[in-house]
């Protein structure tokens, strides 16, 4: 299929949808306060906007998400890298890993709300609780799959210290598996977002919350694309970031 | 010899599989002259890298000694030119021959400008910022070659480092070896299966042979050097060379 018969298709497609969304409440076969039809979304946010909401809490969440995903990819491929490189380390934390790693991150929430209150702290912990483990393994894979020939390149120009390795061939050659995972957690700290902030912590969880108590789901609508918008937009940035690190593959 | 710059004594190496014990060489004696062209031959299998990784520090042998009186002090004495090229796919081609000297104190200018220099030789200067997945094999196989000239070790250690090469690029590079060689006095040690190659690059072939492997046969190739290829005394060292392997094989 050629580019413009698939892209005219993939627009005929989202017409056809947003049509039917927007008919099914219309037709009174659906109730616009469950249902609003797509044509109140724009003014829904352009009010969300003026009021000075929308941006407060896309800030917000977005500091949650930047912060979160930090601190949870930064530990998981350091962990990630300690363990792929050191059997006695993976050993030592087996079992520590196969405890802790079944517990959803969502579990977290309890002891995050005790720990560090309803503040954003709480939302943050949560995210890099989920981001931790998905970043770990692929961390911790991606090392031990380096190709022994080129640790021996290393070894036979003198590099032979663990750090030397680490610097010279196992980070570079575990960075594209190392990105993968990163990619992955990319999506899963969104997600990660608006579960923590469910609870109260400020940001759009949040706003979503107090939204759908008031039956006001245009506003509801208007955080759910915001977040799909984002997503994309985070997600195509770091395809591109990951295209130009790893431009010196075939 | 009194001035060996390697001399390996009784040397052997077992590989352990599954309580086996699988042994590659064995009470192997070798002596390096300082600047000797020594070529190493042998059948596919006896042991001729595994020679090379144990110099290199590679592998460990089981027993046996391996003296070296390279400089001391000097952060590579030897580099090795593996049998596969063994490029680094995330760096250019110059940062994959400067990537020995890093860690010798040079500055990144200094590393570069050297890396040039050995791409240079090998005839590949107009291909420093390409990556290795754009090159020839023949290409990646020269790139390694710089990038063990470019630390300038004392001993130059190449497992087939002309497989891979059509013979007109191969009796170039052999040209260029050669004048390398000449003109810093490295000893270089160098694994082929190439008799023709073997007598027109070596001092002296070691014929490696046997289960376990050891030194077989020793052949002197005394043609002064700049050597003329396919003269009549090489051609006659390579039928004997010849020889000398169809009867060890035939020994077995
Ligand atoms: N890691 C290993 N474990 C077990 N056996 C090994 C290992 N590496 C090599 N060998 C065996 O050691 C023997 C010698 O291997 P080596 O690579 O030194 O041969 P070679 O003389 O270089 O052969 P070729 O000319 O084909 O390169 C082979 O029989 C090989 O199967
Ligand atoms: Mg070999």
């Amino acid at each position: 299929m050629s580019l413009v018969r698939s892209t005219l298709l993939a627009a005929a497609g989202l017409a056809a949808f947003l049509l039917f969304w927007e008919a099914m409440p219309r037709l009174g076969l659906i109730n616009p306060a469950f249902l609003p039809p797509p044509s109140t979304i724009p003014p829904a946010f352009l009010r969300e906007v003026s009021l000075g909401i929308w941006p407060e809490a896309v800030l917000s969440s977005l500091s949650h998400y930047v912060a979160g995903l930090a601190a949870g990819a930064g530990a998981g491929v350091g962990l990630g890298l300690l363990s792929g490189m050191s059997r006695s380390f993976e050993a030592f934390t087996a079992w520590i890993v196969r405890l802790l790693r079944p517990i959803p991150g969502l579990a977290w929430v309890p002891f995050a709300i005790i720990w560090f209150g309803v503040q954003p702290s709480a939302a943050v912990f949560i995210i890099a609780i989920g981001v931790f483990w998905i970043v770990f393994f692929a961390t911790q894979g991606a090392v031990r799959g380096v190709d022994r020939d080129l640790i021996e390149v290393a070894q036979a120009f003198g590099f032979r210290s663990p750090l030397a390795r680490l610097a010279k061939i196992l980070l570079p050659a575990a960075t594209p598996g190392i990105l993968v995972g990163l990619r992955t957690a990319l999506g899963q700290a969104w997600m990660a977002v608006v579960a923590a902030e469910i609870f109260g912590v400020p940001g759009v969880g949040q706003r979503m919350m107090q939204a759908s108590s008031l039956l006001s789901t245009d506003i509801v609508v208007v955080y759910m694309l915001t977040m799909a918008a984002l997503y994309g937009l985070f997600d195509s940035a770091f395809v591109a970031l990951q295209g130009w690190l790893l431009r010196w593959r075939a | 010899m009194g001035d060996a710059i390697i001399d390996i004594r009784a040397l052997s190496l077992a590989y352990e599989r599954g309580g086996q014990r699988n042994v590659i060489l064995s009470n192997l004696d070798l002596s390096i002259a300082r600047g000797e062209f020594l070529v190493i031959v042998g059948e596919s299998g006896v042991g001729k890298s595994t020679l090379l990784r144990v110099l290199i520090g590679l592998a460990r042998p089981s027993s046996g000694k391996v003296r070296l009186d390279t400089r001391p002090g000097c952060r590579t004495p030897m580099a090795l030119v593996f049998q596969d090229a063994r490029l680094l796919p995330w760096r250019r081609v110059i940062d994959n021959v400067a990537f020995g000297l890093e860690g010798s104190g040079l500055s990144k200018a200094e590393r570069r400008a050297r890396a040039a220099e050995m791409l240079a030789l090998v005839g590949l200067g107009d291909l420093a910022r390409r990556w290795p997945h754009q090159l020839s094999g023949g290409q990646r196989q020269r790139v390694a070659i710089a990038r063990a000239l470019a630390v300038e070790p004392d001993v130059l250690l190449m497992d087939e480092p002309f497989s891979a090469l059509d013979s007109f690029t191969r009796e170039g590079l052999q040209d260029e070896l050669q004048r390398i060689k000449a003109q810093t006095g490295k000893t270089v040690l160098f694994v082929t299966h190439d008799i023709d190659e073997a007598v027109t690059l070596a001092d002296r072939v070691v014929v490696l042979a046997g289960s376990p492997g050891r030194v077989a046969a020793e052949v002197r190739i005394d043609v002064p050097r700049p050597r003329q290829r396919r003269d009549a005394a090489l051609l006659e060292a390579a039928r004997s060379l010849r020889g000398e392997l169809s009867r060890r094989s035939a020994d077995l």
